[in-house]
């Protein structure tokens, strides 16, 4: 008989792993991706498929030459971090950028803290504001959606509906004289506005959302407490003076709130851990998101208050303790 | 359906055995009978080498008041008295007997009628259990006459039989409760009478059907027992967790279930309690289960204790050869063991065989901070926090971490995407805070 496995207890493990975790991720991101692909055609296709390959060639080099350690390239987590990259640049972005945008995430977001699970800011949104501070002309030269085209230069471009928001109400003009100017409802639910690339269909990203759900790769706390955050903030100025601030639905729909809310916000290696903690960390990123759309200079915060809230996590989880059993006793 | 409400996980049930009847061991050549079988202070042997014993008379006496007596469970010679390897793969005391025939000790009843009638005082009773050597059958071996004895300011309200088996693979309580009913129950009536209590429930599994109507069925002759049926959620018979699920009361952290008036038995437990006072039989042999995906014939026997692990492979069809590990115990919580000639001992509920390509544990990854460790923990615990610090010697901050709250289900380790060995490391640093905290209290 051969030897014996010793080892402790439990002997039995959940089929679950990193990289099908990872990978569950990757194919709620497809109906998101589809759309996009519809709206802003090859360039869009183009664009994914530079992200993705720079982004798992930037980890490869540097696990292999730099670290010396294991590859993981293909655990998923790369492509993750390539399609939303991807995702929060527009779809005409040069595709140089967005290689430098890779590295950066890769390189600096994540790699420079050991690789996966250590890094405290989501990988890719610290490339996507790294692109917006290095390029911000290039970072808000918005393509039209228009149905797919092959062309990749020259396309019609234009402000995204909350830069059309921004700039109409600095102008002084009404929430009702710049209504017209934005897409209807329905656009904006399906995603015809102009926008980052994958930002732009709320009904694709809540699909992935929920196959995500339903496949326990993220739970309700962080995208409800961001969206419901965000509805009830903008409600309440909304209701004081509908004349100046523009009914929450608008905010829910456009700009990159629904991809942040369900796909950035819920990144599990740089959100809290209690579901108390993801509630507080979703409630934060809404307050920040709407007062940087409504006070600050940028038109969206939605990148900005995910990577401050980012930063709040590791205090979150040390004083956000999940419920202890039999620590407050009621009997009865 | 009543359950616990926080964390938990539903691992493969795998139950192959529940529909083998327990069938009767044949007897061993030789016994070996390890001295520590409960938790507690080890029994001191009361034969010597040469003595010639029956099956049934006491050969080590409990030491101390969290002690138990061990009998023997074969008749024959004492060949030695010495370290043998155990399930837990140290050396420990244990006394080897050379079988001869099967002869038993006076007074103890083997018929198999049952004796519904007991006019033995509280004190009797548990004087009994105390000298018939009864401990816990489901796994944790605490000596039950200390569980019979309310403290002196506490009140008992409810008796809660564990009929959980909530483990994987092991069928050995379902069985019981299958075969062996109407002693249980009188065994639970003993026992509540020992605590002046007149309220049991017996808590099962709900995929344990026919148990659950066959007892239901049962308990109408006895006033006072009522079957609740439990979600299929482990650890649900966790002790704790079965308190909150069926009494929807929480003990508080680092006391005992009496604080909230409750204590609890496990079936096995019961029925060993049935035979030691209505009987008069020591606790010398219990149900296991022998059991595993390649085994030919899952089964569960009645064995003596001290019969060696090969002995109910070797019953159930020999070992597999691709067999890659052998568990004492359900695949959760049992230990693997090292050497098949271990003996089964009064906590041994099960065999279990892996084969090799279940046997290794997942590559170790980087922590993904999913979160599943946590949402999982049945005690509220944050596992992957724990093991950090409990790796980093950081024993204070474990602590306050409640660390000694961990049951040790392995419910974390179970759900890690990652295969990090977060109960490894809380183990070893529940054993370094528990050893602060008891020097501590020294000073």
């Amino acid at each position: 008989m051969s030897l014996l496995t010793v080892s402790g207890s439990p002997h039995v493990h959940d089929s679950q792993s990193v990289s099908k975790i990872m990978y569950g991720v990757v194919y709620s991101l497809i109906p998101a991706m589809l759309v996009s692909f519809y709206f802003f055609g090859l360039a869009a296709i183009l664009l994914t498929l530079t992200a993705v390959i720079s982004c798992m060639a930037v980890e490869y080099v540097i696990q292999k030459y730099l670290m010396k350690g294991p590859v993981t390239v293909f655990d998923g987590s790369a492509i993750i971090t390539g399609i939303l990259l991807a995702f929060n640049v527009p779809a005409n972005l040069p595709l140089w950028m967005v290689v430098v945008g890779s590295a950066v995430a890769i390189g600096m977001g994540k790699m420079t803290f050991g690789g996966l699970g250590k890094n405290p800011f989501n990988p890719a949104l610290v490339g996507r504001v790294f692109l917006m501070i290095s390029f911000p002309v290039h970072m808000t030269n918005y393509p039209k959606a228009t149905a797919f085209s092959t062309q990749l230069t020259d396309i019609v471009t234009g402000p995204t509906p909350l830069a059309i928001m921004k700039e109409g109400l600095q102008k002084g003009e009404s929430v009702a004289e710049i209504i017209p100017q934005i897409p209807e409802y329905a656009q904006l639910l399906l995603g015809q506005m102009g926008g980052s690339m994958g930002e732009i269909s709320a009904i694709a990203i809540l699909l992935g959302g929920l196959f995500m759900a339903y496949k326990k790769l993220i739970t309700w706390h962080i995208p409800v407490a961001y969206l419901g955050t965000v509805l009830v903030f903008t409600g309440i100025f909304w209701l004081i003076d509908p004349g100046y601030h523009f009914n929450p639905l608008y905010h829910l729909l456009s700009g990159g709130l629904m991809l942040g809310a369900v796909y950035m916000a819920t990144d599990m290696v740089t959100s809290p851990m209690s579901p108390l903690g993801m509630l507080i960390f979703g409630i934060g990123c809404g307050v920040l998101t709407v007062v940087i759309r409504m006070f600050g200079a940028y038109p969206e915060g939605v990148a900005f208050s995910i990577l401050i809230m980012n930063a709040f996590v590791p205090l979150i989880n040390r004083g956000i303790k999940p419920k202890r059993f039999g620590e407050e006793v009621k009997n009865g | 359906m009543k359950t616990f409400k926080l964390g938990g996980v539903h691992p493969p049930e795998n139950k192959l055995s529940e529909k083998a009847p327990i069938e009767v061991l044949a007897i061993p050549a030789v016994v070996s009978i390890p001295v520590s079988q409960h938790l507690g202070a080890p029994a001191s042997p009361v034969v010597a080498k040469g003595d010639k014993v029956k099956t049934g008379q006491l050969i080590a006496k409990g030491a101390g008041f969290i002690s138990a007596n061990i009998h023997s469970s074969v008749s024959g010679t004492v060949v030695k008295i010495d370290d043998m390897p155990d399930s837990s793969g140290y050396r420990k005391k244990a006394i080897v007997i050379n079988v001869e025939g099967d002869e038993w000790d006076e007074g103890i009843d083997l018929g198999s009628e049952l004796v519904r009638e007991c006019n033995l005082t509280p004190q009797e009773i548990t004087a009994r259990v105390n000298e018939k050597g009864i401990v816990g059958m489901g796994g944790a071996t605490f000596p039950s006459h200390v569980k019979l004895m309310v403290p002196p300011g506490k009140k008992a309200e409810v008796l809660i039989i564990n009929g959980v088996e909530c483990e994987p693979y092991l069928t050995s309580d379902h069985r019981l409760m299958l075969e062996k009913a109407d002693e249980m129950l009188v065994g639970i009536t003993i026992q509540m009478k020992a605590l002046g209590v007149t309220k049991a429930i017996i808590g099962i599994e709900n995929n344990k059907h026919d148990a659950i109507e066959h007892l239901s069925y049962k308990v109408k002759d006895y006033p006072g027992i009522s079957v609740e049926a439990l979600k299929v959620q482990y650890p649900q018979g966790g002790e704790k967790q079965l308190i909150k699920a069926l009494i929807n009361r929480e003990v508080p952290s680092g006391k005992l279930p009496i604080e909230v008036g409750a204590v609890v038995h496990n079936v096995g437990t019961a029925f060993a309690v049935y035979e030691a006072v209505q009987k008069n039989k020591p606790l010398m042999e219990r149900v296991v289960t022998v059991t595993g995906k390649n085994l030919k014939k899952p089964s569960n026997f009645l064995v003596r204790i001290g019969t060696p692990v090969s002995e109910l492979i070797e019953a159930a069809g020999g070992l597999p050869t691709d067999t890659g590990k052998v568990v004492n115990g359900g695949p959760m919580m049992g230990k693997a063991i090292t050497n098949l000639e271990v003996p089964v001992t009064k906590g041994t509920s099960g065999i279990l065989i892996f084969p090799e390509r279940e046997a290794a544990r997942k590559p170790v990854q980087n922590c993904i901070r999913c979160a599943r460790c946590l949402n999982v923990c049945p005690m509220g615990l944050e596992p992957y926090l724990l093991s950090v610090l409990a790796d980093k010697k950081r024993l204070e901050e474990c602590e306050v971490e409640r660390i000694m709250d961990c049951i040790e289900c392995g419910s974390c380790l179970y759900i890690c995407p990652s295969g990090r060995p977060l109960l490894d490391q809380i183990r070893v640093g529940k054993a370094e805070v528990g050893s602060m905290i008891r020097k501590r209290s020294q000073h």
